[in-house]
């Protein structure tokens, strides 16, 4: 039997200061961290590799507004590209004609397992394998056709999804007041699929801003780089980094405005409901 | 005697192994207002349905103004023009305002154009009661608003018949009213209605004929002093207990 003081001196820790100990555990772990990075580190250099000054003025100076414009292009003409696309293959998903959602089904799961840089690759080597072969506007057609395939088997899902989400009565009083499967489609389902689909579509567009970096592959004159091979070529001219900082910096220009606007969209939505 | 604008003959539907329609014979003269009633499982939305093919019936013939719109070389789109319907859930298009709601359908089967089409709707939305509401999204709008939206939007396409699938059941009670009215100044223009309904005083009021159904027949049907005031079958006498008198049901 053991005696109430006992008890007392053996009480556990109330759970309130149990978190504030593990609390200040995390804390110490977290400072001791950065102090030794601030001390460890050599900033001269890093500063040099990373920052250099007048290599960032070389970067932004020498073409850096080109190259974000190639990128903008790029990826703007293969979303178009993959929306259209995109939005034709989701609706033959939902098709019920059979072959319609076998060629759809095939389409989408093919270029979704794919590795996109294999077909940019087999886009680079299309030349080669058809030399009479003549893609219009080259480069962008051929980018916008590469990226646009990759992203439309992505955006299709995305899409039949949305159709989906809406009401089936939304359909059935098109239909009852006589429209067609087809006027119906355009007039009454897709325009109401869209909206709910504005968040995730542009979630797709940011990841097509980034994977527009890969067509370098595809072989791009100077004039026509986009931001990564831009900022590579001149990282690899003078064996320095900052190029690519920059070139990064460049690309978040793009993106976090977009990601403001899918959170702004997302919370509206929510309240919408 | 007017002729048949509604004419289904021996209307058979199944949904898989449920058998919801089990041969119904049944007419709807130019003109009249019929109340179809029964208890939930019945089988009378599915006969609705049936009768603009949004359910494609199992076997059977619907002719409706005389065109058999279960040949499968009919245009069905065309039929559907005339035929308004107007859903338990509304069904109003949300990204389209009230007026434009009642204009879609003018422009894109009737091809009317866009003046036209928005004076018709206009006209339609007054004789629902919602002249101040023609440039209102359906999201703002009441439940009993949206369904005279939705009446109005039906009436926008000139339809010789209006079907009515349980149009108050989705609203709050004190919204019942409203729409009700409207759907008895319809009957009182002459309209030919065919009303899916649990409002017995509605029924019993506008309806020129009651049918009763259960399990997937006509058990009764008649005038409604007939079927609600003096039902002969026994499954009628009990529905139209368990509606009329619900605080005296015997739960078992």
């Amino acid at each position: 039997m053991s005696t109430p003081t006992k008890v007392a001196a053996r009480r556990p820790l109330s759970p309130r200061k149990r978190a504030q100990r593990i609390r200040a555990v995390q804390y110490a772990v977290l400072i001791a961290i950065v102090v030794i990075a601030i001390f460890a580190a050599d900033w001269k250099q890093i500063g040099e590799v990373f920052f250099k000054p007048d290599l960032i003025k070389t970067t932004i100076t020498q073409g850096l507004g080109r190259a974000l414009l190639n990128t903008i292009v790029y990826t703007a003409g293969a979303f178009v590209f993959g929306l259209v696309v995109g939005t034709v293959l989701a609706v033959m998903r939902l098709s019920e004609i059979g072959p319609y959602r076998w060629i759809a089904t095939a389409y989408i799961e093919f270029f979704r397992g794919l590795p996109a840089l294999i077909v940019f690759l087999m886009f680079s080597l299309m030349p080669l394998a058809f030399p009479t072969l003549r893609i219009p506007y080259d480069p962008y057609g051929t980018v916008w056709l590469a990226l646009g395939i990759v992203a439309s088997a992505y955006m299709a899902e995305t899409i039949r999804g949305g159709i989906q989400a809406v009401h089936k009565g939304q359909a059935e009083a098109a239909r009852s007041l006589g429209m067609t499967s087809g006027q119906a489609m355009r007039k009454v389902i897709l325009p109401q699929a869209f909206r709910t689909m504005l968040p995730p579509l542009t979630n797709e567009l940011i990841l097509l801003v980034k994977d527009s970096s890969l067509v370098y592959i595809i072989g791009l004159a100077a004039t026509q780089a986009e931001l990564t091979k831009y900022g590579r070529d001149l990282s690899v001219q003078y064996a320095n980094m900052t190029p690519l900082v920059v070139a990064g910096a460049a690309y978040l220009i793009i993106t976090l405005p977009l990601s403001v606007v899918v959170r702004r969209m997302e919370a509206s939505a929510g309240k919408a409901r | 005697m007017p002729e048949n604008l509604v004419e289904i003959k021996e209307l058979h539907k199944s949904f898989g192994d449920n058998h919801v329609l089990r041969g119904i014979d049944f007419k709807v003269a130019q003109g009249e207002v019929v109340c179809v009633i029964g208890p939930s499982g019945s089988g009378k939305s599915t006969l609705l349905r049936c009768v603009n093919l949004l359910e494609v019936p199992s076997s059977g013939t619907v002719l409706v103004a005389g065109e058999d719109l279960t040949d499968p070389d009919g245009n069905i789109d065309a039929a559907r023009r005339h035929i308004g319907m107007v859903f338990q859930s509304f069904n109003l298009f949300p990204h389209h305002t009230a007026i434009s709601n009642c204009m879609l359908a003018q422009q894109t089967v009737l091809k009317r154009g866009k003046k036209d089409a928005r004076k018709v709707a206009a006209e339609n939305l007054d004789r629902v009661g919602l002249t101040d509401k023609h440039d209102a999204y359906p999201a703002k709008l009441s439940g009993g608003q949206q369904q005279r939206v939705a009446i109005a939007r039906a009436l926008s396409m000139e339809p010789n018949l209006m079907l009515f699938d349980e149009p108050t059941s989705a609203l709050d009670p004190e919204l019942v009213g409203e729409v009700l009215t409207v759907m008895r100044r319809l009957a009182e223009e002459g309209m030919t209605m065919l009303v899916v309904t649990h409002e017995m005083a509605f029924a019993r009021e506008v309806a020129d004929r009651v049918v009763f159904m259960d399990g997937g027949v006509i058990v009764e049907q008649g005038t409604p002093d007939e079927v609600i005031g003096n039902p002969q079958e026994a499954r009628t006498k009990e529905f139209l207990r368990r509606v009329l008198d619900p605080t005296h049901v015997n739960p078992s």
